[in-house]
């Protein structure tokens, strides 16, 4: 009953339909490893704020009749403005204050972003119901790959989120400003002593994370549709990825973002839809027992 | 001050009729509750695009009927709960409505699983409860079970079999008749108001001609349907037969973008709504749902002025537990009117001679001695139920034909008739 189309068709189907899916966790998975390796800011808040850029982009479509590339730009300014206020209204000022003590500031950020999350979703409910939303896709139509039949728009969503990283790569790796970001996240206490201010390099990561997030949460508004209860599960899945990858390593997420997607999209197809997650959940309890530092882990 | 002046005038003129009253009246206690409200309490998901109807349209049928001059003289009070489409709040905000806001009726959700939740506290607080939307046929079955109990709860919306057989009906008349078509798949999620429902499907179709290739059940937080599309058409169905009501976007945009060459026909409530189109961004293009009302079908005298009030005065048009729930306020008030008391027993005994043309049809309940006592009677003159289809942002119906005001059409896509 597994292949109910011929075996060859069925792998082709798996093969193009994963990388598409992995491809945006990945994408998704990276801002929030970049946020953690660089300040150590777990952002629970992650899956609300990708909701929160598509209902935007979905929104400007809506009422304001913009076409899809306006919408989704819109989806995006609002993903980065949301990603902003975050650090600004939540994160910085408990990085800042000195009556809570350093060792315990990171449970507090991490608490305070769930809230934060919980509130977007919440606000998202409320205006706009917590019925799925879609972004208008840009691209439409199909095409035959292998004998296949791929949405246009699906590989539009691989091209896109592997631009983007190869963007966020030469961004850290070829400028001042991405060398210092790689610094902060190897030795945050070594860069101000050379001078660099670390606010700076946070609003910078967190500034980077928003494109990311915004970029990230259009597409799978495209692709798939999200509602305001995909927040957590959102979350949930970019934590699962991290962890895998090893805390804070951006490679190490991207290998992992295929993993899971493959063994969830292989899943859905050979076993059951209705089981898609488990295997991933399970390979990442593995890894606590094997190798709880993750695949490309520091610590 | 202003505000206590503002009051103070209905509050004299409510004093006066009831001292009126309590003199043209023999037994002056009873006389002098009457002028109080009737209360009927309002608990549903006010959050989600089917459910925001409900508070919306029952607050509507309440402000005509007192404009109308109430009941016996008594104005109708909406109190809205939302229950954020949860069972354990929803049962929190029926406690609250019978013991402290002192409801004389509740009209809640169109959720099976909050509905079924609901239902012992019916005859625990002897309140009266009508569903607009949820479906489960157990909400009657266990009516059926524990008569002198439950028979507070009143099914004010089809039951999951009933809407079985509606959409067997017009696949019958649309697929295999007009479009020869020979199989189907039953696609549902997961939830207590499809279990009955696939278990119709599966006995119906084949009888009225489609032979049923596979039954697939998905978990409602489905994110990717393509493995499932692809399982469908590499059975080679020439029909998907739905059951869906919590998800219906992605379905349903995935769908239109994998260009799935298979139509969809069944139920799909959130197709119900007019906002589903630009929820789905047009991706809704020819799916056909099963529905008691459309805009633009007259399927009585009240339908299409309910419908353009609902929108003049809420900016939409209502979701199908709209239409439900405002025929609810109205029967209701018209059981009391003939009980001529709220007393929950006597409002239990007028509601099952309701005899009232609503939006939807003619409202009529199942008796004692049925397998499902206070379900709606279907079909015939009671309510005819429709198959209506999107086609270029309009919910067309195009069943039954006597109600029908357009004919099939469908995307590009999808290749009807090919199968032959």
């Amino acid at each position: 009953m597994a292949f109910a189309r011929d075996p060859m068709t069925e792998f082709w189907q798996i093969l193009i339909d994963g990388f598409a899916i992995s491809s945006l966790y990945a994408l998704g998975a990276t801002g929030f490893a970049l946020i953690f390796g660089v300040s150590g800011v777990l952002n629970l808040s992650h899956g609300a704020l990708m909701v929160t850029a598509v209902v935007a982009a979905w929104a400007a479509g809506d009422s304001l009749h913009v076409g899809p590339y306006t919408g989704a730009a819109i989806g995006v300014a609002v993903g980065f403005a949301a990603s902003l206020v975050t650090y600004f209204l939540v994160v910085n000022p408990l990085q800042r204050t000195r009556k809570i003590r350093e060792e315990e500031k990171e449970i507090f950020i991490l608490t305070a972003t769930l809230l934060w999350g919980i509130m977007i979703q919440q606000l998202i409910a409320y205006f706009y119901t917590d019925n799925a939303k879609t972004v208008a896709p840009i691209v439409q139509g199909v095409v035959a790959i292998a004998g296949v039949r791929t949405p246009t728009n699906e590989i539009f969503t691989a091209i896109v989120c592997w631009l983007v990283i190869a963007v966020l790569w030469l961004l850290v790796n070829r400028t001042r400003a991405g060398k210092a970001v790689l610094a902060a996240s190897m030795n945050p206490r070594g860069i101000t002593l050379l001078g660099v201010e670390l606010s700076r390099v946070y609003i910078a990561v967190w500034a980077i994370y928003g494109v990311l997030v915004g970029i990230a949460g259009v597409l799978l508004g495209m692709f798939l549709g999200i509602s305001s209860y995909s927040a957590g599960p959102l979350t949930a899945s970019a934590f699962a990825i991290v962890v895998l990858g090893g805390l804070g390593s951006v490679p190490g997420a991207l290998i992992a973002a295929y993993v899971v997607g493959y063994l969830e999209t292989i899943t859905a197809y050979l076993i059951s839809p209705a089981y898609r997650t488990i295997p991933a959940l399970l390979l990442l309890v593995a890894f606590m027992y094997v190798r709880p530092r993750g695949l490309l882990g520091r610590r | 001050m202003y505000k206590l002046e503002k009051r103070g005038a209905p509050m004299l003129a409510a004093g006066v009729a009831a001292v009126a009253l309590a003199m043209l009246l023999p037994g002056a206690p009873a006389a002098a509750q009457s002028a109080s409200p009737i209360k009927i309490g309002v608990i549903a998901e006010a959050t989600s695009v089917a459910g925001s109807s409900i508070p919306q349209a029952a607050q509507l049928a309440a402000d005509e009927i007192n404009a109308a001059g109430g009941v016996n003289g008594r104005k109708i009070q909406i109190i809205s709960y939302d229950d954020h489409s949860s069972a354990a709040e929803a049962v929190r905000a029926f406690q609250r409505a019978a013991t402290e806001d002192h409801v004389n009726a509740v009209i809640a959700s169109y959720i099976s699983e909050v509905v079924l939740a609901l239902e012992p506290w019916t005859g625990r607080l002897k309140t009266v409860m009508v569903t607009p939307g949820a479906a489960s046929d157990v909400i009657t079955q266990n009516i059926a079970k524990n008569y002198d109990h439950l028979k507070y709860t009143f099914h004010g919306y089809l039951t999951s079999t009933s809407l079985a057989d509606q959409v067997c009906d017009a696949a019958k008349d649309l697929l295999v008749k007009e479009l020869h078509m020979k199989t189907a798949v039953v696609m549902s999620e997961d939830a207590a108001w499809t279990t009955p429902l696939d278990a119709e499907y599966l006995k119906c179709l084949p009888k009225v001609g489609l032979k049923v290739l596979d039954h697939i059940r998905f978990s409602p937080d489905t994110t990717d349907f393509t493995p499932i599309f692809n399982k469908i058409e590499g059975e080679k169905a020439d029909v998907m037969i739905t059951g869906i009501s919590h998800v219906g976007t992605q379905p349903t945009v995935q769908w239109k973008q994998q260009e799935v060459p298979i139509p969809m026909l069944g139920i799909s409530s959130q197709a119900t709504n007019s906002t589903f189109w630009n929820d789905t961004n047009g991706a809704t293009e020819g799916v056909l749902y099963q529905a008691v009302s459309g805009p633009g079908v007259a399927v009585t005298p009240k339908t299409l002025p309910f419908v353009a009030a609902f929108q003049k005065r809420f900016g939409n048009l209502p979701s199908y537990c709209g239409y439900t729930a405002y025929d609810e306020v109205y029967y209701i008030a018209d059981a009391i009117k003939r009980a001529g008391s709220t007393d929950p027993d006597k409002l239990v005994a007028a509601l099952e001679k309701t005899d009232w043309v609503g939006t939807i049809g003619r409202i009529q309940f199942k008796g004692r001695d049925t397998a499902n006592p206070h379900a709606l009677k279907i079909g015939g003159s009671t309510i005819p139920g429709l198959m209506l289809q999107w086609q270029d942002g309009k919910q067309v119906n195009v069943w039954p034909p006597k109600l029908a005001n357009g004919t099939l059409k469908f995307p590009k896509f999808i290749k009807v008739g090919a199968a032959n």
